[in-house]
């Protein structure tokens, strides 16, 4: 039964600091005149910064898909892959790392935009 | 001359700052719940595809559940974008549903899917990465210099 | 008649922020073209998207095409298909034939005016083409005024069009992108016009005249929002029309309807304010066409936008009223914004313009 409750208690977690950091981009786009992709930018780096001084891993275990699925997660396991590939195999390494570990996602984001174009087209609405 | 470019400027500054009053504004609230919900909504789909991944493959390990999470979120995201109706949730989302990873493979699909009358290589191919192209460009400099970064400090001590 | 519904703006500028009449030097320049041989429109078309069909104007539209793709395999094509739809509908409704026509005056809102150039390739007319990004409609009735009244052709077609998503590649984002617009959006309109000016003879004399034109001057007043176009115009709007209003000889209870183009209906408030500080109230007689076009339940931000806003309503509502006799004198001001996508990135604000044909109707006297 505590189980159950914890669960609950981690999806709650889960919505809050999710919709809060996108409540926090809308703020940033209504109130200054910044582009979505620039604020993509900032989250970002916001995301490599928290990974870099090594905040990420105790706020991932608190707020877990909160924090990862908005982009801010995707700018840590960039970070978190560069680090782990510059330890193991020297500064050459930091080239690479970010992009293998994040291979997966943008491996399937692209060849699903492939699909995805070759079967559908853009509509007005 | 500077006389003329003075009166301008401060006509222009003028004119500026009326078309501020008079420009109507985003309602802040409703722009925020919609977001909160829809950003919120989206984690809360992650979180559960990951612990549903988890509890029913019990031994992949915590890097592979994330992969493959964040690889079904961009799947269904590319899908909606292709069937049409993610642009049409994002209207109400907002921020709710472009700083999720969903939003990220909704820019690449959207416009991959825009260009493809140029054809698939100078259009599809080419203009894949328009919009999305700032986050890998800026992810992969500023996660790199993160990584010589923290091997500079660890060599350091 | 039919009646228009403001929500009138009787003092919109809060907190005391007053705008400054521009140091434009309005009294020297002569800008006024008069045309003494009164060119005659002599046909019209317009053919709109199925959004615009739904409008509160959708009745006086010509033709109406349901498909945004019209058949075609990409929307360019489709635009092309609705160009030359509109270009020979105007030619059929003024009784000629294609070989009567000695000019095409054209323009649209895409790189190189690909639209119209590719359509004048099939319509195999001699072609000018014109860019004046939303204003085209009066720029290309103002240059074929200027060559018919002058006596180099007879008869001059011409035509503009828009469509919504060449617009918002060209302009914005991909359509299946998911971005927010801002409340002070406009929506670019699906559509096509054309008209035939004419040498006024016996045979055309009973159809509305072009009796004078104002080319517009590049005004800029410093707004640099890609979203807010009405805003960039309002001000180029206001310089074309102050000239109106001071050197015709006209003033504004002169004209049966003011129409600009399609500065929404934030754009048109400003214009108000802006006419206002200098003096010249505009009344219920002014209209603004991107504000007409959509109804406020279609959720179309401000309003329309696009060379296709007003030049579908200028040659259906506008010109069928001018043949009846409903209307005497129409001043009619397209407004357009001068940017680019990279001039925008580069920090550049937009340069606007507004140019302004005077149309009358042919039984000008009679009725009085």
């Amino acid at each position: 039964m505590s189980n159950v409750w914890s669960m609950i208690g981690t999806y709650a977690i889960v919505f809050a600091v999710g919709g809060a950091l996108c409540a926090l981009a809308e703020i940033l786009i209504v109130r200054t005149k910044l582009t979505p992709a620039r604020i993509l930018v900032i989250f970002l780096i916001a995301g490599i910064a928290l990974e870099g001084v090594g905040l990420y891993d105790s706020i991932f275990k608190a707020c877990q898909a909160g924090i990862s699925v908005p982009i801010v997660g995707f700018g840590a396991s960039l970070a978190k892959g560069a680090i782990e590939a510059a330890r193991t195999y020297g500064f050459l390494g930091a080239f690479a790392g970010g992009l293998i570990r994040t291979a997966f996602g943008v491996g399937a984001a692209i060849v699903m935009s492939y699909i995805v174009t070759l079967t559908f087209s853009p509509k007005t609405k | 001359m500077s006389d003329k470019t003075n009166a301008v400027k401060q006509r222009n500054e003028r004119y500026n700052k009326y078309v501020n009053t008079v420009t109507p504004k985003t309602s802040m609230t409703k722009a925020l719940l919609h977001s909160f919900l829809i950003g919120g909504l989206t984690c809360i789909i992650g979180q559960a595809i990951g612990d549903i991944l988890a509890y029913s493959v019990p031994s992949l390990s915590k890097d592979m559940v994330a992969n493959i999470t964040s690889m079904i979120l961009v799947t269904v995201a590319i899908l909606f974008t292709g069937l049409g109706f993610y642009d049409v949730i994002a209207r109400q989302g907002g921020a709710g549903s472009f700083l999720p990873i969903t939003g990220f493979a909704n820019a690449m699909a959207s416009a991959s899917m825009e260009f493809k009358t140029e054809g698939l290589i100078f259009g599809t191919s080419a203009k894949l990465f328009t919009i999305v192209g700032p986050v890998i460009v800026n992810g992969i400099v500023w996660s790199t210099l993160a990584g010589l970064i923290n091997l500079w400090i660890l060599g350091m001590y | 008649m039919f009646s228009f519904k403001h929500t009138k703006p009787e003092s919109m500028s809060k907190d005391n922020v007053s705008v400054v009449p521009p140091p434009t030097n309005f009294s020297s320049r002569k800008r006024v073209m008069r045309f003494y041989n009164t060119p005659r429109i002599i046909g019209r078309m317009s053919v709109v998207g199925e959004k615009e069909s739904k409008g509160p104007l959708g009745k006086y539209f010509a033709k109406c095409e349901t498909d945004d793709k019209m058949g075609e395999k990409t929307f360019e094509r489709a635009e092309i298909r609705m160009f030359d739809t509109a270009v020979r509908g105007a030619v059929r409704d003024s009784g000629l034939d294609i070989k009567d026509v000695d000019l095409l005056i054209s323009g649209d809102l895409l790189n190189q005016m690909t639209t119209s150039s590719y359509a004048a390739r099939d319509i195999g007319v001699p072609h000018i083409g014109v860019y004046g990004a939303c204003s085209t409609m009066t720029e290309s009735l103002l240059v074929a005024a200027s060559f018919v009244d002058s006596g180099y052709f007879s008869n001059v077609l011409c035509a503009t069009c828009s469509h919504f998503a060449t617009a918002e590649r060209q302009f914005r984002f991909p359509l299946e992108y998911g971005c927010q617009r801002p409340p002070y959006a406009q929506w670019t309109v699906t559509g096509a016009a054309a008209s035939i000016v004419s040498t006024n003879n016996a045979d055309t004399e009973r159809f509305p005249k072009i009796v004078m034109a104002i080319p517009g001057m590049i005004t800029d007043f410093g707004t640099n929002d890609l979203n807010n176009m009405g805003a960039a115009m309002a001000p180029a709007a206001m310089d074309t029309m102050c000239t109106l209003f001071t050197q015709t000889g006209f003033c504004e209870s002169d004209f049966d309807l003011v129409v600009t183009g399609d500065l929404g209906k934030l754009g048109s408030d400003i214009l108000r304010d802006l006419m206002r500080e200098r003096g010249m109230k505009l009344g219920q007689n002014y209209i603004d066409c991107g504000n007409m076009i959509y109804d406020v339940k279609q959720k179309c931000y401000q309003g329309g936008s696009g060379c296709a806003c007003s030049a579908t309503i200028f040659n259906s509502f506008i010109l069928d009223k001018l043949v009846k006799g409903e209307y005497k004198r129409v001043a009619y001001l397209a407004t357009g914004a001068l940017m680019s996508t990279q001039s925008c990135y580069q920090g550049e604000t937009i340069p606007c313009i507004s140019h302004a044909v005077v149309v009358e109707s042919p039984f000008g006297g009679e009725c009085e």
